[in-house]
């Protein structure tokens, strides 16, 4: 780990105006992604700026809605009563994710902003365009079992890993933001995650220093909400795929480099296509790299399943 | 109070206060030091355990103010003011924790390296479903009580990894706690 100086943060607009003094300033909230890639050297931020002690933890209704603050653990939020009731979705989104101790430390903000697990990502010996601007990508006629089949590029075949997101994307959240200026925004979930095209290294449409506050989540929609993910082990393992349902809502996990919204599936079944069609719908579009070409079928047919059951 | 006597103060030190087992704690520590390595290299407190050192396997899992946490991926100046219990604050020999004599009765390990973080996390997991938290297994998450079945315990359990498969000895020991605490 490279060396870095270390403040703790007082105030979340006092927290992004010290960030962007400081451009190889880094924010940590529950650091369960963060220290990780700082201990490997592929995050080697020189200052880091502590959000702990802010004030961003509540889990509040809001306008019929449910306001999350950015730092509530991810635990918190699964074990919240009106997330329970009303967000089952997110709940089982969350709890299928790490494990006990990790869900205990990571951070809603945090685990927007988390970074590709993707294998090749990891590994400093090999080139990565999100590392390495660039120098190429070795998942590319690599071992790619776990990469991409939506809107990669040809820079960059990586998924993201946050089952959480996917459910708030299939929630309609907003993600709740201060700006070094002081100045707040709010923008769709699904607006915050960006696809690779040519430069994978730009992950977000945040501007620099930009500080999540909160994740608002509008009412519930009508209907059942559910959450499946496919993977290796049954526990405490990443996606090989995964689908949130919301009423007539879908989106999709580890598939692409953002969490995925199905609007082909759901315009499908607007028009009275049957689960099978509405899941083709999306994935017309799905390309496999070889050793993911399984994650087509596999994503079809969970699709379907999850529409079955509503 | 212990004090320690770190390095100079320089830009890439910071002092923190905590509690270990009890103990209060003022340090200056290189701000790259992790809580595990805090705890091993700085307190002498070498029950927690480095297994890979990157959240994977458990092995460090530690109490920060009853809640249980991967030691490895926490920096130790982000914890200031926290009481922190490792396995050596939840019991010593002739004053056993009950879950130390459930694994000890249950001969729960064989290595046991992977044991205190084991321990100290089963001790976490049974705080938090008595606090009604639901897992990826509840198949009620609107019910305000859970039954610890053993797949909750082993759902609860899978972020602590056993090289030597002791996991029937583990999940039997953590029922018999269970059990007497209900």
């Amino acid at each position: 780990m490279r060396p870095f100086t270390y403040e703790r943060a007082v105030d979340a607009a006092q927290a992004a105006k010290a960030a962007s003094e400081r451009p190889d300033a880094r924010f940590l909230a529950g650091g369960t992604n963060l220290i990780d890639l700082m201990k490997q050297e592929i995050e080697k931020p020189a200052h880091l700026i502590d959000l702990r002690a802010l004030p961003l933890a509540d889990i509040e209704g809001a306008g019929g809605g449910l306001r999350i603050g950015a730092m509530a653990t991810n635990s918190a939020v699964a074990a919240d009563r009106q997330v329970r009731e009303r967000y089952p979705v997110l709940a089982q989104a969350i709890l299928s994710g790490g494990s006990g101790q990790l869900r205990n430390k990571a951070s809603v903000g945090g685990n927007l902003l988390q970074r590709t697990r993707c294998a090749y990502f990891y590994d400093v010996t090999k080139p990565c365009n999100k590392r390495d601007p660039g120098a190429g990508c070795a998942a590319i006629g690599g071992l790619n079992r776990n990469a991409a089949i939506l809107g990669q590029s040809s820079a960059c075949i990586a998924t993201h890993p946050s089952d959480m997101a996917v459910a708030l994307s299939v929630l309609d959240a907003l993600v709740e933001t201060v700006r070094p200026d002081g100045s707040m925004r709010t923008l769709p979930v699904d607006e915050l995650h960006r696809l690779p095209g040519d430069t994978p290294q730009t992950e977000t449409s945040l501007v620099a220093s930009e500080l999540i506050t909160a994740v608002v989540l509008p009412p519930p929609p009508e209907g059942r909400q559910s959450y499946a993910k496919a993977r290796d082990r049954a526990s405490y393992a990443g996606g090989l795929a995964s689908v949130a349902a919301a009423g007539d809502r879908i989106a999709l996990g580890a598939v692409a480099l953002k969490p995925w919204r199905a609007r082909l599936t759901e315009q499908a079944l607007a028009q009275g296509a049957s689960p099978a069609e509405a899941a083709d719908a999306e994935l017309a579009q799905a390309q496999g790299c070889g050793g993911n070409d399984f994650k087509i079928n596999l994503t079809r047919r969970m699709i379907t399943a999850a529409l079955k059951e509503r | 109070m212990t004090n320690h006597d770190g390095p100079p103060n320089g830009p890439f030190m910071a002092k923190v206060a905590l509690t270990a087992n009890g103990q209060p704690h003022t340090l200056t520590v290189d701000t790259r030091t992790t809580l595990l390595d805090l705890l091993r290299n700085h307190l002498d407190l070498m029950g927690v355990k480095k297994g890979c050192d990157h959240g994977q396997c458990g092995a460090c899992t530690v109490l920060v103010n009853g809640v249980r946490i991967n030691s490895c991926l926490s920096l130790a100046v982000t914890h200031q003011g926290d009481e922190v219990t490792t396995i050596e604050g939840l019991g010593l020999p002739g004053h056993l924790h009950p879950m130390q004599a459930a694994f000890l009765e249950r001969d729960a390990f064989q290595c046991g390296y992977c044991t205190p973080g084991q321990i100290c996390s089963a001790v976490g997991m049974l705080a938090e479903a008595a606090d009604g938290a639901p897992s990826q297994v509840t198949t009620n998450l609107g019910a305000s009580e859970i039954a610890l079945t053993d797949a909750e315990i082993r759902e609860r359990m899978s972020g602590n990894i056993c090289r030597c498969s002791a996991y029937p000895q583990i999940l039997e020991a953590i029922r018999d706690v269970a059990e007497q605490s209900a």
